[in-house]
């Protein structure tokens, strides 16, 4: 009687562990700020084909590690790994989705939209050296707004992320003061300001702060409609965020000429580009030691690329316009299984 | 054969069976021993871990990483005296405050409560010490820092005297957070844990001793200064660091609503940042192997912080044995 019933567990066990394996499913881990879509992705992946994906969120520090300690399949990072630490890694990375960061203030009788911003005077106001609304340089570029004597009180990220290195890396390059006195990172030195925690810790403080001025993510912005800036772009138009300026943006941008897609999407040529833009990232080995893992990876954002376009838009991030996917696709082919024969086609 | 002494474990007179349940006997004595060393292995093991993950960072500057306040992660300088300062500065205000709150409680419900009540408070206090933090933070950040801001903050900076000292201490961005709103959070959040632990501690003094007090003709409150308290002062001070502990070691509450800033707090309503709130901001984005070794170094920091607050509290009641 034990005998057949150790035999019966046993047997089960096994059965279970032979359909996990079947299932074949792949993992990944890193941003924060792409997690919701890929795991739509996922969810829907999963049902047009029964394939398993275990993405976590663990932040773009975490991925790139985890990348590189090989215990995923692929990382994912909101900041672009430049091409020498690529190489250094034996990495591979491409684009994703696009979205962007968005300034928004609290200040009385302004509307959405209603104020203009430029990168320089953005980067002044975050150095601390802009300290009133109707400084006579905000108030030059904001004709015919009532802008109050009042003190503006900055916001900024106070955990590393992708949102503060775009911000900060526009800052730096609208700003030479900006890039030498501060720089670029996922977490710098703030000059001036307090520090909420993820976008909500930042929109609550400007929200409760009268004068404040703060950045956040697009979708966050959106989703909760606050005071955003329009910001003036590489042409000198000022523009909205919206995802038709993202798209501009990404559109734009030199994605052939740069190697290893490095490029962060600030300041893009078009006439409605939005300045404050930029991809997510994921991260793969050029050799994969087991070439169906990285074909499994790779069929899934293939799919992701064709069928992901209207989810990502729901979750109101912006989808990579189609010649760039196809430059990706590309770039694919150097994905080599342990035979060097490219893993996906 | 009754006479005979109790054996020793997994000893037995010669020419006896062993008696049932002797194995299990040393089964049990093995499994207590390794659970204990399992313990101090463990955080032993923590220690070292902790010390090779940040030695990076204590190679690079030194004493210099205890002793300056420039944490920028561009140039990769990091200086932890902000975060330290931070974390010392808000449990003990948190603790300052706690404490008497705490101790009113306590002696309220043990001495004066109607016994009606005294039920539905205490498991109020019990149900107070556990909330996650993280709802503490919240709250902190959406209700607690938009009331302290108006109520608090704004008057008082309001009626400081321009140039005055005043108008230094209460300086900073009014809008709720910073040093002393973290503190007053940590301080409600450690509150139920000391006044439940006094609770029972003063519920454990014999009623004759209380009685006979009284009947010698003594005031509530010297009953209380002269006869509880003294009663319970080994006790009462294991609570206190227990809070302490706490305090020290609290994270998300604190994270949402200190303000963040790495510089040394100039004022009370003045941005901070404390060791854990630290590690929890950066540690999930930390990409240059500086950084990740900077902020274990800090774990390290707060570990013999927390480590040295037991053991000052172990010395006191070494010391008030001895009395």
């Amino acid at each position: 009687m034990l005998r057949r019933l150790i035999a019966a567990v046993v047997g089960t066990s096994v059965a279970a562990a032979g359909a996990a394996a079947l299932a074949a499913s792949i993992s990944g881990a890193g941003a924060t700020f792409p997690a919701p879509v890929y795991a739509k992705w996922a969810e829907l992946y999963s049902g047009a084909t029964g394939a398993k994906l275990n993405y976590q969120p663990i932040g773009s520090g975490g991925g790139i590690k985890q990348i590189e300690a090989k215990t995923v399949d692929f990382g994912a990072s909101d900041k672009p790994l430049k091409p020498d630490a690529l190489a250094a890694a034996g990495l591979t990375q491409f684009p994703t989705v696009v979205g962007g960061v968005v300034p928004v203030v609290n200040l009385e009788g302004v509307q959405p939209g209603g104020i203009r911003m430029s990168g320089a005077v953005l980067a002044d106001i975050y150095r601390g050296v802009r300290t009133y609304w109707d400084d006579p340089v905000i108030k030059a570029f904001n004709p015919g707004v009532k802008l109050p004597h009042e003190r503006i009180t900055v916001v900024h990220r106070s955990d590393g992320s992708g949102t503060t290195f775009l911000f900060t890396s526009y800052l730096s390059l609208e700003a030479p003061h900006w890039a030498s006195g501060v720089g670029a990172n996922d977490s710098v030195s703030w000059p001036a300001g307090v520090g909420g925690k993820g976008n909500d810790g930042v929109a609550a403080m400007v929200k409760q702060t009268p004068g404040a001025i703060g950045y956040v993510e697009y979708a966050y912005a959106r989703q909760n409609h606050m005071t955003y800036a329009l910001m003036r772009n590489r042409e000198g138009r000022f523009v909205p965020p919206t995802a038709q300026n993202f798209a501009a943006a990404a559109a734009g941008a030199k994605w052939a000429s740069a190697p290893g897609f490095y490029l962060l999407l600030l300041d893009e040529p078009g006439a409605t580009s939005w300045p404050i833009t930029g991809a997510t990232f994921i991260l793969m080995h050029v050799k994969q030691t087991n070439a169906q893992n990285g074909h499994d990876v790779l069929a899934f954002f293939d799919w992701a690329y064709k069928n992901g376009n209207p989810a990502a838009e729901q979750l109101d991030y912006v989808p990579l316009p189609e010649p760039v996917k196809a430059l990706i696709r590309k770039s694919w082919l150097k994905i080599t299984g342990p035979d060097g024969k490219p893993v996906y086609r | 054969m009754s006479s005979a002494a109790i054996p020793a474990p997994g000893v037995h007179p010669p020419g006896r069976t062993s008696p049932r349940g002797a194995a299990f006997d040393r089964l049990f004595e093995g499994l207590c021993f390794a659970a204990a060393t399992a313990l101090l292995a463990s955080l032993g093991g923590v220690l070292i871990s902790l010390a090779i993950g940040g030695w990076p960072a204590f190679a690079k500057f030194g004493f210099g990483f205890l002793t300056t306040s420039t944490w920028d992660p561009v140039q990769q300088v990091y200086g932890a005296a902000g975060p330290i300062v931070g974390t010392l500065i808000t449990a003990a205000v948190a603790l300052l405050i706690a404490l008497p709150i705490a101790g009113g409680v306590a002696f309220f419900l043990v001495e004066l409560c109607p016994s009606i009540l005294r039920r539905p408070i205490g498991t109020a206090v019990e149900l107070l010490a556990g909330i996650p933090s993280i709802v503490y933070g919240m709250w902190g950040l959406f209700v607690f820092a938009p009331f302290f801001s108006r109520s608090v903050e704004l008057p008082l900076m309001d009626a400081a005297p321009a140039g005055s000292i005043w108008e230094k201490i209460v300086g900073g961005i009014p809008n709720g957070t910073g040093i002393l709103s973290a503190s007053i959070i940590l301080a409600i959040m450690i509150l139920p844990f000391i006044a439940a632990t006094l609770r029972e501690l003063l519920m454990s003094v014999p009623a004759q001793v209380r009685e006979s007090a009284y009947g010698l003709g003594a005031t509530m409150r010297e009953v209380v200064m002269s006869v509880t308290l003294p009663y319970v002062r080994r006790g009462a001070t294991g609570a206190v660091m227990l809070g302490l502990g706490r305090a020290l070691g609290e994270t998300m509450a604190v994270t949402f609503i200190i303000g963040n800033s790495h510089a040394f707090p100039k004022g009370i309503f003045d941005s901070g940042s404390t060791i854990a709130s630290t590690i929890a901001n950066e540690f999930t984005e930390a990409t240059s192997p500086l950084h990740t070794a900077s902020l274990i170094a800090l774990g390290l920091v707060l570990f013999l912080i927390t480590f040295t607050v037991l053991a000052l509290a172990r010395l006191m009641l070494r010391n008030q044995a001895r009395l």
